[in-house]
């Protein structure tokens, strides 16, 4: 027996008995859960690259659970699009894993046991929802996910409740309408697995049946994603989750949500599916243009720094979605794919630094900024590297973004989409710069000469590096995604592109 | 047009490399000013050196060619730089002004004890690579990504004192170049989506040109969107920001303001012009004619807004807004001398302004006066930056002996050979301006006594800093030597501009 082949299911093995291990250990020494759950992504996230390479290398894996056959035993199907999502989550889990250590410490000593056991299973979830192929068993990892994001956010109290309950209620609403849509077309095709379905479907794409469950499927997941005009539970829910949570939340989870979303969108029912039986790319792509605007526009009133973030990530998934309702472009699922990766940095960042500020001065309101480039210079320079890249100065992973989405609307000839990627630059610009200014720029009043007395006072290493090495990995990126077919990350979302729209070398059997 | 030879080279990126290595090193050494302040000046000079190294290639008809990325994720876009005749008198002129502009703040900034002196020297540095990097760009995109960061990295110098005030002019800053940069962005990929290519092309790109009568109107719009995008060069009436701007501590205005930011603004209009339009098409579409009219009404109302400003500063501003528009009005007339005129303006008008610039800071630090109807008896006291003053402000209103005459030169002759007489008196009525706000400056500093001194006292000489004063000597020298290489046909020492803008005339121009 080789280990690597079952590196798919290992993946999600090996997180679930940490959980168990964090569990026991923690009851003996509270300080072991920290490093055994360091450990644990670690050696997840290798085996993550580990897949990555061979999916790149050898073409799509199929692992078959139990050696049951699809479509009656349960399927991991791993292409580059799979591959490339669970990279991305298992590394910011690992930074955001380092980072809580003193984070948690500080905000909640006396729960650090159940929190390590909970966000385990929190990645156990994330995991499994991308490596799977079958859409019952994403439901299952869907759930436990969602659970554990649940009962994390709500691990803050006070407000945090409330805010955990909106989640409670319009996460279930979410899951209740994705089980729905599984339900539908188990009902009509009597099979689960995706690839199974995609084969068993066409013939039955004027079923009322299956539409709605397409819709059903569209709703739930973008519950999910916090999808503007259903993202009403996310703000709150970002805003009052204990500060690892919530980077977790806004760049692993949201992003898993996404993959959900884009997979049953493609690969469980197809493009000429969404072309001609339910004609809903126009439609959400208003949508998606609706959300980056109004996202924008609100997070420019708010004045509490995650608030700000928690809307923005609602206008940062219209990109996404935006890109995904241009799939017929060349770019716009490029755009879409592209974004995930940006996305997950920058605003893993942001939130990493939010949670810094917090962890160090317990400031979260934007107006008591003042000074705070000189106190926390290496948090400071992290904020600015995201925040551009939010805006999207280049080289910065936000102009690449914005690249595809502009050449995708073009070719499109969307021309209110450009106004609104262009606009959604400037709104941007509006609520980052606030910030900045704030930071390095204005002074407080009576301060004027005694700047010098500001003492630096950053917050602790492992919670500046994470946040430092996102925001250079802002730029960085940026540099690789703009080199194109030389590096290995173009190749990657350009395999994953081409197997979703079936077009391809990767294209499904 | 030629067929050109290409070199394949490192130098281009060594160049660009120079302050941005530089910018790290600053940053690094921020405890001691003398080893940050040298980095600054070691990478001004070694980045001039390897700029004007290149100049020999260009002279034999070559480009210059370093191509880091040659697939972007954009089919037929590549990422890399490349020197060509313009890029590199633009390269030249920014590259030279640094170094003396580096001395020039370390006088100005230890002589004021200014605040965030690390943060002054790494942005600059950021500055330059910014605007060498628009200079060595070959093609929209490229120049997008330097056109940017030249914008962000400005910002902190333009609210450098941080007051209440300073940080408004900042926040202006970025509403008007941010906002443009949206519209520039737009117009590469519109220009993408057209033609499938933004390289820069002697001539214009084929395929623009190519594209038929009916995207006539698109063609049109796409102008002006390049136009507003091009927001750096100041143009009416989005000219405001540039004099908000003047807040910033004065070698920031004299090297941004007056020849880093601004021109690389018209540089950019020059290159859509010649290089991604070309004369035909934009003669055909009419928007040479547009141009120019934009360029001649910017001239003479910001002329006339120069007249009443009394702060020195700011009406040097409104002098740069109506100087870059000599440079469009050369270039919309579309005909060789006018791009020539054009194209020498951009070299010039850096040497001069910045020399006035560097005066008008030097009498600051030296008296404290911002007025100029302060400046009572500033001759006196300051002569040799007053002299330099008068002989770059001459220059400005083009007379003799400062190289300000030869730009208008050809300037008055394109506009004769594009039969466009109104422009020639525009031009004249323009420089007629000039001198009107330009004397009154050199009466009050030599002719009118300080204020509340009723007789004539013996005055000290009391000059700035030698820091400073050199600098604005050498420049202002410069301005005298080119005009006298044009009549003495001296290359060497006038770093072969004429020869370059004779290279880049040729190459845009059948």
């Amino acid at each position: 027996m080789i280990v690597t082949e079952h590196f798919p299911v290992l993946v999600i093995v090996i997180s679930l008995f940490s959980a168990f291990t964090i569990f026991i250990a923690g009851r003996w020494n509270k300080k072991t859960c920290s490093p055994i759950s360091i450990a644990t992504i670690s050696v997840q996230l290798f085996m993550s690259f580990f897949i990555l390479n061979q999916v790149i290398t050898r073409g799509t894996i199929h692992y078959w659970l139990g050696g049951w056959a699809p479509p009656w035993g349960i399927e991991y199907v791993i292409d580059a699009f799979n591959a490339y999502v669970l990279v991305i989550v298992l590394f910011i889990c690992l930074l955001t894993a380092i980072y809580a250590k003193r984070s948690i410490e500080r905000e909640q000593p006396h729960r650090i046991v159940p929190f390590y056991v909970v966000f385990q299973l929190l990645i156990t979830g994330l995991c499994g929802i991308t490596v799977t192929g079958d859409i019952f068993n994403l439901y299952v990892f869907l759930e436990i996910a969602s659970l554990a994001a649940y009962a994390l956010i709500a691990v803050a109290g006070g407000r945090a409740l409330k805010a955990s309950y909106n989640y409670v209620i319009m996460g279930s609403i979410g899951a209740c309408f994705y089980l729905l849509g599984a339900g539908f077309l188990y009902a009509v095709t009597g099979s689960l697995n995706m690839a199974d379905l995609s084969h068993l479907l066409p013939p039955l794409y004027e079923n009322k049946v299956v539409q709605a469950a397409f819709v059903f499927f569209v709703v739930g997941m973008s519950i999910k994603m916090a999808l503007f005009p259903l993202h009403i539970w996310q703000p709150d829910a970002y805003t009052y989750a204990p500060s690892a949570v919530t980077v977790i939340i806004a760049a692993a989870m949201s992003k898993v949500s996404i993959y959900a979303f884009i997979r049953v969108f493609f690969s469980v029912f197809t493009t000429d599916f969404i072309q001609i039986y339910v004609p809903i790319a126009t439609a959400i792509s208003w949508i998606a243009a609706i959300a980056i605007i109004v996202g924008s526009v609100i997070a420019i009133m708010q004045s509490n720094l995650k608030r700000m973030l928690a809307y923005s990530s609602v206008a940062q998934v219209g990109y996404i979605v935006l890109g995904v309702g241009l799939y017929s472009t060349q770019w716009g699922l490029y755009g879409a794919l592209i974004h995930i990766l940006n996305h997950a940095i920058t605003k893993g960042c942001l939130f990493l630094v939010a949670g810094a500020i917090i962890y160090r001065c317990g400031l979260w309101n934007i107006r008591d900024f003042e000074g705070l480039g000189k106190k926390m210079p290496y948090t400071c320079a992290a904020f600015t590297l995201a925040a551009l890249s939010m805006i999207g100065v280049p080289p910065s992973v936000g102009f690449i973004t914005k690249l595809c989405l502009l050449a995708a609307s073009l070719e499109a000839v969307e021309y209110a989409f450009v106004a609104v990627i262009l606009a959604s630059t400037l709104l941007n610009l509006v609520y980052f710069w606030r910030v900045i200014e704030r930071m390095y720029f204005v002074r407080g009043e009576g301060e004027g000469e005694k700047e010098k007395e500001i003492k630096r006072d950053e917050a602790p290493v492992s919670m500046v590096l994470p946040a430092l090495i996102l925001g250079s990995l802002c730029i960085i990126v940026g540099i690789l995604w703009l080199a194109g077919a030389e590096t290995p990350l173009l190749p990657v979302v350009d395999q994953a592109v081409n197997a979703l729209l079936g077009t391809g070398v990767v294209a499904a059997p | 047009m030629m067929e050109e030879s290409i070199v394949y080279s490192y130098r281009p990126l060594l160049a660009i490399l120079c302050p941005a290595t530089a910018a790290i090193l600053i940053l690094l050494s921020s405890k001691r000013p003398n080893v940050r302040e040298s980095w600054t000046i070691i990478a001004g000079i070694l980045q001039f050196s390897l700029v004007a190294s290149m100049i020999p290639t260009i002279l034999n008809e070559g480009v210059i060619k370093c191509t880091f990325f040659p697939q972007t994720m954009f089919e037929g876009i590549a990422f890399g730089l490349k020197v060509d005749a313009f890029g590199l008198i633009f390269a030249l002129t920014a590259s030279f002004l640094w170094i003396l502009v580096s001395f020039y703040s370390v006088g100005y900034m230890r002589a004021l004890k200014e605040h965030a002196q690390t943060r002054y020297y790494f942005c600059f540095a950021i500055a330059i690579f910014g605007a060498i990097g628009i200079a060595l760009s070959p093609n929209l995109l490229t120049m997008f990504i330097f056109y940017e960061v030249l914008t962000v990295s400005t910002y902190p110098l333009v609210i450098h004192d941080q007051t209440p005030e300073a940080l408004s002019a900042g926040r202006k800053y970025f509403a008007y170049l941010l906002t443009s940069g949206v519209f520039f962005l737009f117009a590469i990929m519109l220009t993408y989506h057209l033609t499938g290519t933004t390289d820069f092309t002697n001539g214009g790109i084929k395929a623009l040109a190519e594209l038929g009568s009916a995207y006539r109107l698109t063609l049109v719009i796409l102008f002006f969107c390049f136009l507003l995008g091009f927001l750096k060069a100041a143009w009416m009436p989005f000219h405001s920001w540039l004099p908000t701007a003047m807040i910033a501590p004065t070698p920031v205005s004299a090297l941004l303001h007056a020849v880093a930011v601004v021109k690389a603004g018209v540089f950019g209009i020059v290159r859509i012009v010649c290089y991604i339009y070309g004369v035909d098409l934009m003669t055909s579409l009419g928007l040479g004619l547009a141009l120019a009219c934009i360029a001649g009404f910017t001239m003479i109302v910001a002329n006339l807004f120069a007249i009443a400003q009394d702060n020195l500063k700011r009406r040097l501003a409104y002098s740069t807004i109506n100087q870059l528009s000599y440079i469009l009005l050369g270039a919309g007339l579309l005909t060789t001398e006018g791009i020539r005129g054009a194209m020498i303006h951009i070299p010039f008008h850096g040497f001069m302004k910045i020399t006035l610039f560097l005066c008008a800071g030097a009498i600051m630090v030296a008296t404290g006066k911002k007025n100029i109807s302060e400046m009572g008896g500033v001759g006196k006291t300051m002569p040799v930056t007053m002299l330099a003053f008068t002989i770059t402000a001459f220059g400005m209103c083009g007379i003799p002996p400062a190289c300000g005459f030869i730009s208008k030169w050809f300037l008055c002759q394109g506009a004769l050979q594009a039969g466009e007489i109104v422009f020639l008196f525009v031009l004249l009525i323009a420089s007629f301006l000039d001198v009107v706000y330009f004397f009154p400056i050199i009466h009050t500093a030599f002719f009118k006594r300080p204020e509340g001194v009723a007789e004539e006292v013996e005055v000290k000489v009391k000059e700035a800093p030698l820091f400073m004063l050199v600098p604005l000597s050498i420049t202002a020298i410069f301005s005298v030597i080119f005009f006298l290489d044009f009549i003495l046909g001296l290359n060497i020492i006038s770093m072969y501009f004429y020869k370059l803008v004779e290279i880049a005339v040729g190459n845009v121009v059948p």
